[in-house]
């Protein structure tokens, strides 16, 4: 049996213990049809030309999780922003550890999907904002279907949260191989500010493969600030569709930390509804042996008066291969759009390969967009001008690569994520500076 | 100090030093001047370590030991150091860490220890007081944005943290106004002492009038053609290169 129809005789199975009544069964029965007639996406489409998913789709997964696995948290504490309090939504192979969540409805909601979607007092806003802005693409609705758990966050107007929330998906490997769907919703109110950190952590050399869906909804004037961090074992793959509505005065901010993982695809979807907002998509992206990474993004400047920033820095080593995929859509009514996009790339060895593939479809006569992509090796010259300071080849390097992350690093708002990442960097890349950007 | 013994090298094939002998002891400056396109910044590049360039004859030593085939960073680990012409921007890495950097990197190579933070601070301060550097350059990014001057100015400032035994300034004054290039000569004399040594690249005189030579060497087609006093640098300033052309036809 292939997966596709595996998935589809278990969505069958999950109808059974399913809410009938609610609205959402609903849009789990369009979502599946979605996914029926669609599949999983193939080298054949444009979007996924650079990025096949076949080698993951021929291992034998298991859908639904058998038992309830417990972790301790020492040996999970490193994974978390442990030198400051947080908030913290975790999951062990796809279910809720209240052990090593702390959660909160004190002003606030950080909580869990599974309850926001079973108790009537979250229905006014599942209602409002659930599936609302996720495309219907076939990986994505494949998750729509089988909605079960992830973090629901609601952060009422006006609210200020005063620490940061995490967001990890930890896996045990208690099963050969697991396919896992996190779905998460973050509705953050007007003029209100949040920050957020996800992650994905596999525990073991076990498969894990991840199709994740979030949807965050930005009211007017709200903040939001996202990093996502991928540094993840070479067994554990990922899909990550991040779609993101704006309203009008909004700030919305992701960053990605790609280090590692098998396979990864980051859709990340950003949608300006209102106007003057402003989107930052950032990322860093190291990779090695035979890593791929996939960005594909997508501003779509809808108002008028937006703006948005793109700069992705990548760093591809032996037979690693990186994606950047960024399309910018300015639709007529969008005037005074500013869209900038910049992708810079080094290839570190001959083996490693980037695809990086710009778009701009503009429909709007005013508008100021630019996009600038470089593919280059280490600059022989600076390499020379730093070595004849006495700073040896391997060091001289990485000091580039530093340099040429930073204009990525320098805009991390949380101190202490930057010190995690910038240890993630010195480890990725073997030497470590006597100082941090 | 240093020695350079019947020197070739070049790029792909084609020498550009042709039979370089120059021998320059602590304690000494030494000023090369010549046309352009003569190999003064290449043999500059070549005593630095720079791999593009193939030493195809002879061989350079450094305080007796042959280092012709060592890495860049080795020979500035013994004491080796260039002030670019061209200083490279480097986005990203501030001053101070890039300095921070090279001295440590070069106390690891002798098996020190790192330099304790407050000591280099105290370092950082004086020398940049010294060449009269603002405190706030030094948190900027390297030559990002730089003037001519201030990258001129940021080289001797490094060469100033390094303290090398035998430093070669290539073109160090071009680009210098002339408050600047007294600011720098001034640093450059203050450094100096019996125990190391100068190289000077330069085109003109000017330099010289600052920072005084013991000697000076006329470089034409990749060779010595000349060598004098600082006498020399005077004549040449008068009359340019083609009489030394002629004397040699």
């Amino acid at each position: 049996m292939s997966f596709k129809d595996k998935l589809l005789s278990s969505y069958i199975a999950l109808e059974d213990y399913l809410e009938f009544d609610s609205p959402l069964h609903d849009v789990r029965n369009t979502a599946i049809k979605i996914f029926e007639e669609k599949g999983f996406p193939t080298k054949k489409e444009e979007a996924w030309k650079y990025t096949s998913l076949n080698s993951l789709l021929k291992k034998e997964y298991s859908i639904f999780p058998k038992a309830e696995n417990a972790i301790e948290f020492k040996t999970v504490k490193k994974y978390f922003l442990h030198d400051i309090d947080t908030y913290k939504v975790v999951f062990i192979d796809g279910v809720y550890s209240s052990f090593l969540s702390e959660t909160t409805h004190d002003t606030l909601d950080v909580c869990l999907m599974s309850s926001a979607l079973n108790k009537s007092k979250y229905k006014p806003v599942i209602e409002a904002y659930f599936n609302k802005v996720a495309k219907s693409d076939s990986l994505t609705a494949l998750n729509t279907a089988f909605t079960k758990e992830g973090a629901y966050i609601h952060i009422p107007a006006h609210k200020e949260v005063e620490k940061p929330i995490e967001i990890i998906n930890f896996s045990t490997g208690s099963e050969a191989a697991m396919f896992l769907q996190p779905r998460n919703l973050i509705v953050v109110g007007e003029n209100a500010q949040v920050q957020i950190i996800e992650r994905h952590q596999s525990l073991s050399s076990n498969e894990v493969f991840t199709n994740s869906v979030t949807e965050i909804f930005a009211e007017k004037r709200a903040y939001v600030d996202y990093y996502k961090i991928q540094n993840d074992a070479e067994t554990a793959s990922l899909i990550d569709n991040t779609y993101i509505s704006q309203e009008r005065d909004s700030i919305c901010r992701v960053h990605t930390f790609a280090f590692g993982g098998n396979l990864v695809r980051n859709n990340l979807n950003f949608y300006q509804k209102g106007e003057h907002c402003d989107s930052t998509l950032k990322g860093i992206t190291i990779l090695e042996g035979k890593q791929h990474v996939d960005h594909n993004t997508l501003v779509h400047h809808i108002a008028p008066n937006c703006e948005s920033h793109q700069d992705y820095k990548g760093l591809f080593a032996e037979s690693s291969i990186g994606v950047f995929n960024g399309k910018i859509i300015v639709e007529k009514d969008a005037q005074k759009t500013d869209a900038f996009q910049q992708n810079n790339n080094i290839l570190i060895d001959d083996k490693a390969t980037i695809n990086a593939k710009p778009q701009l479809e503009i429909f709007a006569d005013d508008v100021k967009c630019s996009h600038g992509c470089t593919i280059g090796q280490f600059d022989e010259d600076a390499l020379f001008y730093l070595r004849s300071r006495g700073i040896g080849l391997k060091e001289a390097r990485a000091l580039l690569m530093y340099a040429f992350a930073n204009t990525v690093l320098e805009s991390v708002k949380i101190p202490e994520l930057k010190v995690r990442i910038n240890k993630l960097i010195a480890n990725k890349i073997g030497v470590s500076l006597g100082f941090q950007l | 100090m240093l020695k350079i013994k019947d020197l070739y090298a070049g790029l792909e094939g084609k020498d550009i030093l042709q039979g370089i002998n120059l021998e320059v002891k602590a304690g000494e400056v030494h000023a090369i001047m010549g046309p352009n396109g003569s190999g003064k910044s290449t043999l500059a590049s070549v005593v630095a370590g720079k791999e593009e360039f193939d030493v195809t004859r002879g061989y350079i030593t450094f305080e007796n030991e042959d280092i012709s085939e060592l890495d860049p960073e080795e020979r500035a680990h013994k004491g080796i150091f260039l002030s670019f012409q061209y200083p490279i921007e480097i986005p990203g890495v501030s001053v101070t860490n890039f300095i921070k950097t090279a001295i440590n990197e070069t106390r690891k190579a002798k098996g020190k220890e790192d330099m304790p933070a407050s000591e280099m601070l105290k370092m950082i301060k004086e020398k940049a007081d010294m060449l009269e550097i603002d405190r706030k350059f030094l948190s900027r990014s390297l030559n990002e944005g730089f003037s001519g001057g201030e990258k001129k100015r940021n080289e001797i400032f490094q060469m100033a943290m390094l303290e090398p035994k035998l430093a070669i300034l290539d073109e160090t004054d071009s680009g210098l106004d002339i408050d600047a290039l007294k600011v720098v000569a001034n640093g450059v004399n203050k450094l100096k002492s019996k125990d190391n040594a100068v190289l000077l690249i330069t085109h003109y005189q000017r330099l010289l009038d600052y920072i005084v030579p013991d000697f000076v060497h006329v470089l034409m087609n990749g060779k010595i053609v000349k060598s004098g006093t600082k006498e020399l640098a005077y004549e040449l300033e008068e009359k340019g290169y083609d009489w030394i052309k002629e004397e040699l036809v």
